[in-house]
């Protein structure tokens, strides 16, 4: 990864984060599906990034946003988890050979189809982690199944639309 | 030796893993326990700025409805008022301790509000400079509101009454019967009224206010009207009442916290008689 990568992600990163405290906090479609838009800034880092320093990123980033929503600890699970499994996750779904190296695994990048096979999963397991965590001996098991695959559905479309506006072809950002 | 040391460099994400994870899980538990210390909440200065600076903004555009409300409380209020002047013909009373005041008001600014997890807390812009302390009771015009958490310098984090671990006392207004109110985490408008025995007659309507047993909240403020009974399906004992709250958690702007000056001495005297003060 070049410097001028490393910038254009850490800039990505960082404004997905404030938009998800400032406006994504108390938004929730019918009390239910959650948008964690800020999983679009780790889903489209190149999978040359290994794992630890992937996770290292994650959990700072989940830590973050749990010191501002009062939920400490539970987008750190839960985004910890999503980190971990991304790259082993990414290398399943890939086609055969890989991706190119140096390609993001983005919408505009890998097409629709195969974005949607490589992020609702882990977009459904991080949900899950999360109202596990959160729905702790209240929720239902099948209040946290559906909160989680709404969630997952809600931050996956929230993801499209993002890159569908703001990013560009080719190189990273616009 | 050497081909452990070998497996565990190979499986050093996975330990990685487990040990972040370890970290995370450790801290929801250390957070969600109601004597834990919180280290790392929107009390923190930092955080809390950041989050007065967006409630800046955005409390902007609820100014006119907000200040409405205030008008209209210190309206009802100077007509109680009105009924306590002292007339000319009265004479000087000596005052005692019992009729000392037993509590305490102060105001504050919510800077920072959840509505959408299981437990939700609120962020206060005043902190121990202002003299505000863990465990002061925490209410609006509309009704309650919640219970102080932890305290920094300048900003307070408070249990939200929609917070699954917040048990507040509270009785039927006609009736006198006491329960404990507590939100079961799914609609952010209604909360259940628990342990009311079977024999009770509870009817949808009916007003529910805080009972004033718990020393947090003085006894008669308001939480909200029962809006369904039935038979608890848990406990057939027990009623199982929900109560539609009187506040309206999505528009919270300005709250008041209450101190019981006197739940010193009322611990101390529940401690010599070994019963376990309930909040």
């Amino acid at each position: 990864m070049n410097i001028k990568s490393l910038i254009s992600y850490s800039f990505v990163i960082l404004v997905l984060g404030l938009v998800q405290i400032l406006f994504l906090k108390n938004l929730a479609l019918f009390g239910h599906a959650f948008g964690f838009l800020y999983l679009l800034g780790l889903l489209i880092l190149p999978s040359t990034l290994r794992t630890i320093p992937l996770m290292l990123l994650a959990f700072v980033l989940g830590f973050v946003l749990d010191v501002f929503f009062e939920t400490i600890g539970m987008h750190t699970a839960a985004a910890t988890l999503f980190a971990f499994l991304k790259p082993i996750w990414l290398k399943a779904v890939s086609p055969t050979g890989g991706f190119d190296e140096a390609e993001e695994p983005s919408l505009l990048q890998i097409g629709l189809g195969r974005y949607v096979s490589y992020a609702f999963p882990l977009l459904f397991v991080y949900s899950l982690a999360f109202f596990i965590a959160d729905q702790w001996g209240i929720g239902g098991f099948f209040s946290v199944l559906s909160k989680s695959f709404f969630s997952a559905v809600f931050t996956l479309f929230l993801t499209i639309l993002a890159q569908l506006l703001f990013f560009r072809r080719k190189r990273g950002i616009a | 030796m050497l081909r452990i040391l070998q497996f565990l460099y190979r499986v050093r994400a996975f330990l990685l893993f487990a040990f972040l994870e370890f970290l995370a899980i450790w801290m929801i538990v250390a957070n969600n326990s109601p004597q834990g210390a919180a280290f790392f909440n929107s009390s923190n200065e930092l955080v809390g700025s950041a989050l007065k600076k967006q409630a800046d903004v955005v409390q902007f555009f609820s100014l006119a409805d907000a200040n409405a409300a205030l008008v209209e409380e210190n309206a009802r209020l100077k007509q109680e008022l009105l009924g306590f002047q002292i007339k000319p013909d009265s004479m000087p009373l000596v005052i005692d301790s019992a009729l000392e005041a037993t509590f305490e008001l102060k105001g504050a600014r919510v800077v920072a509000n959840s509505l959408r997890f299981s437990q939700n807390y609120l962020t206060l812009y005043k902190g121990s400079k202002d003299g505000i302390k863990p465990g002061m009771g925490v209410f609006n015009s509309q009704g309650i509101v919640g219970r102080v958490k932890s305290v920094s310098e300048n900003y307070a984090v408070a249990f939200s009454v929609l917070n699954t671990s917040l048990l507040i006392s509270a009785k039927i207004k006609s009736s006198e019967v006491f329960g404990s109110v507590q939100w079961d985490g799914v609609n952010t408008s209604e909360v259940q009224l628990l342990y009311v025995p079977r024999h009770v007659k509870a009817s949808k309507g009916d007003t529910i206010i805080t009972s004033g047993f718990n020393a947090i909240f003085p006894e008669g403020l308001l939480i909200g009207q029962i809006s369904n009974v039935e038979v608890n399906k848990k406990d057939p004992n027990y009623l199982g009442i929900t109560v539609k709250l009187s506040t309206d958690f999505s528009k919270l702007n300005y709250v008041y916290l209450v101190e019981n000056t006197q739940i010193q001495e009322l611990d101390s005297l529940y401690r010599k008689s070994d019963l376990p003060n309930e909040y």
